[in-house]
């Protein structure tokens, strides 16, 4: 019983890391139809960042603001001399792109950073005892600070100006032309919010276990999941689908190992894509 | 105002348009017909730049269109009701509204006006504002379409087949919109199957015959000879 209740708090804290992952992912996706293999290798290039600020101004907070814009800049600069000229050919063409993308972040990050791994510092410090075990007070803080930003995306979703402009052309692109919304303006600043989220969860996620440039790649891989359970574009699905996913893992773990747990997902992804391939927390269509 | 000069389109490898010339003064009414599948959409799609224009000239108030994309038109005074309405489906009939009325630079009294304009027009959107613009019937979607091209406050509407598949009271309804639209001075590219109705509220008629214009004439001509009608459209 004890350790069903430690599962279900670790389930849900990385089900909200994965969430903001996957929000930025499923997001990108909706609007531009772009399966971007890059997403994880930005949020490990975040993770660096955010640890090189660390390092220099001692500040985590600073570190995580200053990761997320670095990477969003970035990412508005990839989206337009990678993605834009791409906007609608073959889903294979911005595979490939978005892929190669992954490659030279991941080889920039080993030059640049080289394999060992670097620590980030929790900035709140502090346990509680959960029955026999120490839980850190952060990862409580980061699944609730995760929560928050996705709850501002939503709102901003919902309710901005310019998140009607993003349903818009997330619905139809052409249509959403024609109403004069600058849809190209408003590709580049969907990737730009994709990326910043996907950064600012490479930082949070930092005290977890360490940034190495391979992060990124099992992030993609897991995010990947939870989209196409989630809905391919459907944020809510992926949201709901990213603790799903990461509860049934934790639970898993109980019984065998936590890397045999991984493998769960995985048969969660095969059974959804047999017998639900539109998503699973979407409604049936009709 | 809007002028179409020997413009030539294609899907892909198939040839649609072959020279397509056709002018729309300001404030006028102009009808296209035009049987199944002879290019009458397509030369709606081209002037909003959604097809590849392979020739010719599309110019707006001395404007070549050709440089311009398609999210400027707007601006310019171009709104599109397009055949199949084309409804955010998941957003509400405020916000479907919203994506022609936060522009910038429009003044928040104005915006105000202008939906209230079209409400006034339209009370059942007023009362549908909340309602997903997916959940409206058919008809209703149709008048959300307008509505989200008036509020652009365009010089000309490039309407598609606006009648097609609605009920008689629907269909009235919709000649009673192009009237008004008229009335105020907006300019209108009406593209119809419904021959009797486009001979009504046009000044002037283009009928198309395999992405050519073929003939071309005042309405009221046409009205008074139902032999050309027969010819070109077969009814």
């Amino acid at each position: 019983m004890d350790q069903l209740i430690v599962q279900t708090l670790h389930g849900l804290v990385t089900g909200m890391v994965l969430a903001m992952v996957a929000s930025g992912l499923t997001l990108i996706f909706g609007i531009m139809d772009v399966v971007n293999f890059a997403h994880g290798d930005l949020m490990m290039l975040g993770a660096f960042t955010g640890a090189t600020v660390l390092g220099v101004t001692g500040s985590f907070w600073l570190a995580l603001l200053a990761a997320a814009i670095a990477i969003a800049v970035l990412g508005v600069l990839l989206q337009i001399t990678t993605l834009r000229p791409l906007i609608g050919r073959d889903p294979l063409t911005t595979i490939l792109a978005t892929f190669g993308i992954s490659l030279v972040i991941q080889k920039y990050a080993l030059w640049q950073w080289g394999p060992s791994v670097r620590r980030i510092t929790e900035p709140v410090p502090g346990h509680f005892t959960l029955f026999h075990l120490e839980y850190p007070w952060y990862r409580v803080a980061t699944a609730l600070l995760a929560g928050v930003i996705i709850a501002a995306l939503w709102l901003f979703l919902k309710y901005g100006k310019y998140g009607i402009w993003i349903r818009a052309t997330t619905q139809d692109r052409v249509m959403a032309q024609a109403m004069g919304i600058p849809v190209p303006l408003v590709h580049t600043a969907v990737f730009a919010i994709g990326s910043a989220m996907a950064a600012a969860s490479g930082v949070l996620f930092g005290p977890f276990a360490g940034v190495t440039q391979t992060m990124g790649f099992d992030f993609t891989l897991r995010a990947f999941i939870v989209v196409v359970v989630g809905g391919m574009g459907n944020l809510g699905g992926s949201i709901l689908a990213s603790i799903f996913v990461s509860l049934v893992e934790a639970y898993a773990a109980i019984v065998v190992s936590p890397a045999q747990a991984v493998i769960v997902s995985f048969v969660v992804l095969v059974l959804t894509m047999l017998f639900r391939p539109t998503g699973l927390f979407v409604p049936t269509p009709k | 105002m809007l002028t179409l000069r020997d413009v030539h389109a294609h899907y892909g490898k198939s040839h649609v348009l072959h020279g397509v010339s056709i002018e729309i003064r300001a404030g006028e009414v102009v009808g296209l017909l035009g049987r199944n599948g002879v290019g009458k959409t397509t030369t709606l799609k081209a002037v909003m730049g959604l097809v590849r224009r392979t020739g010719g000239q599309i110019v707006f108030d001395g404007q070549d269109l050709a440089a311009v994309p398609t999210h400027q038109l707007a601006a310019l005074g171009i709104a599109w009701v397009p055949e199949e309405r084309r409804i955010f489906r998941l957003l509400t009939v405020l916000e479907n509204l919203r994506t022609g009325l936060d522009r910038p630079g429009l003044a928040p009294a104005r915006r105000e006006e202008l939906l209230e304009r079209v409400f006034a027009r339209f009370p059942i959107l007023r009362e549908r504002r909340h309602q997903a613009g997916g959940t409206l019937s058919g008809g209703e979607q149709q008048m959300l379409a307008i509505a989200r091209a008036m509020v652009l406050e365009p010089k000309i509407i490039l309407l598609d087949e606006p009648t097609e598949g609605l009920m008689p009271r629907m269909v009235s309804q919709i000649r009673e919109i192009v009237h008004a639209l008229h009335r105020d001075g907006v300019a209108i590219l009406l593209v119809e199957q419904n021959v009797p109705l486009t001979l009504e509220a046009a000044d002037r008629v283009y009928i198309m015959e395999k992405g050519v214009v073929r003939h071309h004439g005042q309405a009221a001509d046409l009205r008074a000879n139902p032999a050309a009608i027969h010819e070109y459209l077969g009814v």
